[in-house]
């Protein structure tokens, strides 16, 4: 098991620098750059504003230097387009926003999908299962750029219960609607994903045995179906949580909350190479992270898995 | 709102204190007593340093927290602002200002020196603005050396006599000199502040300016709040207390949020000011401003055969039906647009343009029988490309202006949708047949849409060049009275059609009614926290 962490690792390092040489040159094909604007800006000012954040230089020169910064000070450098900032800084204030409301939407969505998913497996074809899939199927179709503004809608001019949007450091009133909006869809997924592995495990040999000899069905669910059941859960949730915490550009662009969400959009549509860059290296090592978490929990839960 | 007003009024009178009727009355009404503004902009600051912010929701933040030597008033004509005033040589090329007893939020007074340093660090290699340009466009002596690096900063015509006086030479007389210095990147920054703090300088807390309110909170993506500074040598006479700047990124979701009571004033989305006029007449503003939307017709040498014959640009520009345009498809009391310079520009005499004149029934006659002269018809039906980048509104006029050409003229349109900085890029590198594009003017004068067209100006993609309108804008620099020039320039545009003029904007906004003081008749939109008000209810 410790070898298998520690080469997964090793092979994290390559698959990182790979991550970084492609978006760098990938961002630099794209036309435009971070200095284009609707109105042209005169070349002998283009010329200092190259020098100035090291556009002149060659393309490896660049990223060399990049990652030479990168690793060694951890510096992301200057954001080209919010000038007063660093990518460290932005980062910095803007993950610990989306990771809030991320985990939260995250929680919510595992504790609401799975209930969900094993009340419509154990009581299949009744009336409980078809108001299951029901929800879920109402929460998939309903995407969170839809949602968002119906929720404003409802909770904030009509009835007047809630602020339509902000952050203010994270306070109850200002999450409801983001984890709303951002959880449904997940949960959803969840929700089908548990059921239809429920349903399976449901008629396997072993939980038939528990059965057999008496095992009252609470027990049957909890102790013998539950772990096998998630097993295809807990492949989708390691994705599933990355994408929530590094953010949802809906929810940032909807609600105002601040996170990196809307920042990376942005970033990608202002060519602003350095923020573009710090995001997908926090992406991409979050990705591996998680899927790596998974593996692990894989093991533990399924002890026929071995590394 | 009766009441409440006899109410204060009866207050005011009975207390016996003319001052304090005074701070609750405003021309006559009651003030509310919270004094706090919100409202919506679009996307976060990029920056709170004057010579480094480069957009317009910026530079609102940043007339509220610091002041340039002159001011805009509510309709847009200049007023002293860290200037006292100022004289003007014989030449016409040296101005002195004198500037008026002032401090810095942090209890230091403004010198002129801090005008010097900012003006410098505009221009300054160094400092890499992209706004450098803007003091070249107002002739400051050796403005373009300093940016090119050819002399240094300290050789910029800028330089601070004593304390209070300023002189600034320029290259050439300029009548509107004065109000390009309402601009943000001409506002001082404390040398000593920048100096000690570098980059970190225009952190909350950090930032010392000179203007009537302070910066107290920035949460990037979320809201910008600014409260009154003391120290403002005009404190006594401002009365909001606070204005917060609330990001919202969707436009739907403002108005949301604007009706929930959240934002005292956001902008109409596209198509809606029509309904929202008749629910909300009081708070649904629609007023000139100063930008112009046209279609560029690329003339240059990567430009295709077809738009280099000008009976073609012109039956293309005559097809396009204004009208519809204006009135079913952005409904925002927009103007139907024949030239270049926005209509309500100050001095600005629009010339007879003669196409202007005729019916659309008469312009669509005209531009068949130019397009057949031209020899583009049924058996040689003229194909085009329309570029526009990705927006809704966009979309919808590249698709109105292909069915009017398409229906009027049998001209087969291609729509090429871009991303932003893709369609940018495309037209200014000439890559491109006919591309949309909207020009907003710097300051309120008719030269800042017309230097565009000369054959020397960066932004002309439609690479048009007159000899003839060369010097017809040279010569305005230096003249006394620079309109007939412009007019006659306009002249020219309308007879070469190097772009087809669409439409000229207006500014739609909701503003609560209780919010007064908004200049809706400053067509440069230049407004400033401390002249609005919150009445009470």
């Amino acid at each position: 098991m410790f070898n298998f962490i520690l080469k997964r690792l090793a092979v994290a390092v390559p698959t990182l620098l790979i991550l970084i040489i492609l978006s760098y040159v990938l961002m630099h094909a794209a036309p435009g750059g971070p200095f284009t604007q609707e109105r042209a800006v005169p070349p002998e000012i283009m010329a200092n504003l190259e020098a100035k954040y090291g556009l002149n230089q060659p393309l490896w020169k660049q990223i060399l230097t990049y990652v030479t910064d990168v690793t060694t000070r951890f510096d992301f450098g200057p954001s080209f387009v919010y000038k007063d900032r660093s990518v460290n800084e932005i980062i910095a204030q803007g993950f610990p926003i989306t990771l809030t409301y991320g985990t939260i939407s995250f929680v919510v969505a595992v504790l609401a999908g799975c209930t969900l998913g094993v009340l419509a497996a154990v009581y299949h074809n009744s009336w409980l299962d078809y108001l299951a899939v029901g929800i879920s199927v109402g929460a998939q179709v309903l995407p969170n750029f839809v949602m968002a503004p119906i929720l404003v809608l409802v909770f904030t001019l009509w009835l007047g219960w809630l602020p339509g949007g902000g952050w203010q450091g994270g306070e109850w009133q200002f999450l409801v609607m983001p984890v709303i909006a951002l959880s449904t869809s997940f949960m959803a997924s969840i929700a089908r994903i548990t059921r239809s592995s429920m349903l399976e495990v449901l008629n396997a040999n072993h939980i038939r045995t528990a059965r057999a000899k008496g095992l009252p069905t609470r027990r049957v669910i909890l102790r013998h179906a539950l772990k096998p059941a998630l097993l295809p859960v807990i492949s989708y949730l390691g994705p599933a949580f990355v994408t929530m915490i590094t953010g949802s550009v809906v929810i940032d662009m909807f609600f105002s909350t601040g996170g990196i969400g809307l920042f990376f959009v942005n970033a990608a549509l202002n060519r602003d190479y350095s923020v573009m860059m710090g995001i997908t290296i926090l992406v991409g090592g979050l990705t591996i992270i998680f899927n790596l978490v998974v593996d692990i929990l894989y093991a533990w839960i399924d002890p026929k898995i071995r590394y | 709102m009766k009441r409440t007003l006899l109410f204060s009024f009866l207050l005011g009178t009975s207390l016996a204190t003319a001052a304090l009727a005074a701070s609750h009355m405003k021309d006559g009404v009651a003030l509310a007593d919270e004094q706090v503004f919100t409202y919506r902009v679009l996307d976060d600051i990029k920056s709170f340093d004057p010579q480094i912010n480069t957009d317009v929701d910026g530079s609102g933040v940043l007339r509220d927290l610091f002041e340039g030597l002159f001011n805009d008033d509510a309709i847009g004509d200049q007023v002293p602002g860290a200037a006292k005033g100022y004289t003007l040589s014989e030449d016409k090329k040296t101005y002195t200002f004198t500037l008026r007893d002032a401090k810095w939020s942090n209890g230091t007074p403004v010198k002129a020196s801090d005008f010097v340093y900012a003006w410098r660090r505009l221009v300054d290699p160094a400092t890499a603005s992209e706004y450098a340009w803007y003091m070249e466009l107002m002739g400051v002596t050796n403005a373009s050396a300093v940016t090119k690096g050819e002399l240094p900063p300290e050789e910029l015509g800028v330089t601070a006599l004593d304390d209070k006086t300023l002189q600034v030479t320029i290259d050439q007389p300029l009548p509107y000199f004065i109000s390009m210095l309402t601009h943000s990147s001409t506002f001082p920054v404390p040398q000593a502040v920048v100096e000690e703090l570098g980059d970190q300088w225009t952190r909350p807390g950090n930032l010392v300016g000179n203007g009537a309110y302070v910066l107290t909170e920035y949460q990037p993506g979320e809201r910008v709040v600014r409260e009154r500074n003391p120290e403002y040598w005009n404190n006594d006479e401002t009365i909001i207390d606070k204005t917060v700047a609330l990001i919202i990124n969707d436009e739907n979701q403002a108005l949301t949020r604007y009706l929930a009571d959240e934002l005292d004033k956001t902008d109409v989305p596209a198509g809606q000011y029509p309904r929202l006029k008749a629910e909300y007449p009081e708070e649904a503003y629609s007023f000139p401003r100063s930008c112009s939307y046209i279609y560029f017709f690329n003339m240059g040498e990567n430009g295709p055969e077809y738009l280099k014959d000008v009976r073609v640009r012109k039956a293309l520009s005559y097809a396009i039906d204004r009208d519809i345009i204006v009135e079913r498809i952005l409904q925002g009391g927009q103007y139907p647009s024949y030239n270049f310079t926005h209509q309500a520009t100050a001095g600005f005499k629009l010339p007879p343009i003669e196409w202007a004149e005729w019916t659309q029934a008469e312009r669509n006659e005209k531009a068949k029988a130019l397009l057949a002269e031209a020899g583009y018809g049924k058996d040689n039906p003229l194909k085009v490309t329309i570029n526009y980048n990705t927006d809704e509104g966009h979309k919808k006029i590249a698709i109105a202006a292909s069915q009017f050409w398409k229906q009027t003229l049998g001209v087969e349109t291609e729509l090429a949708n871009y991303e932003w900085k893709v369609h940018t890029d495309k037209m200014q590198k000439g890559d491109y047949e006919i591309g949309r594009y909207a020009w907003c003017g710097d300051y309120n004068e008719a030269s800042t849409y017309l230097d565009l067209m000369t054959s020397y100006s960066g932004h002309n993609n439609a690479k048009y060049s007159d000899p003839e309108y060369d010097r017809l804008m040279a010569e305005s620099k230096t003249m006394a009275d620079p309109q007939p020039n412009y007019t006659a320039a306009e002249a020219m545009l309308a007879e070469a059609m190097p772009f087809a003029p669409i439409y000229q904007y207006t500014g739609v906004i909701m503003l609560k009614p209780e919010a007064k003081g908004w200049p809706v008749e400053n067509l440069m939109q230049n407004w400033y926290s401390r002249d609005l008000y919150i009445t009470a209810e």
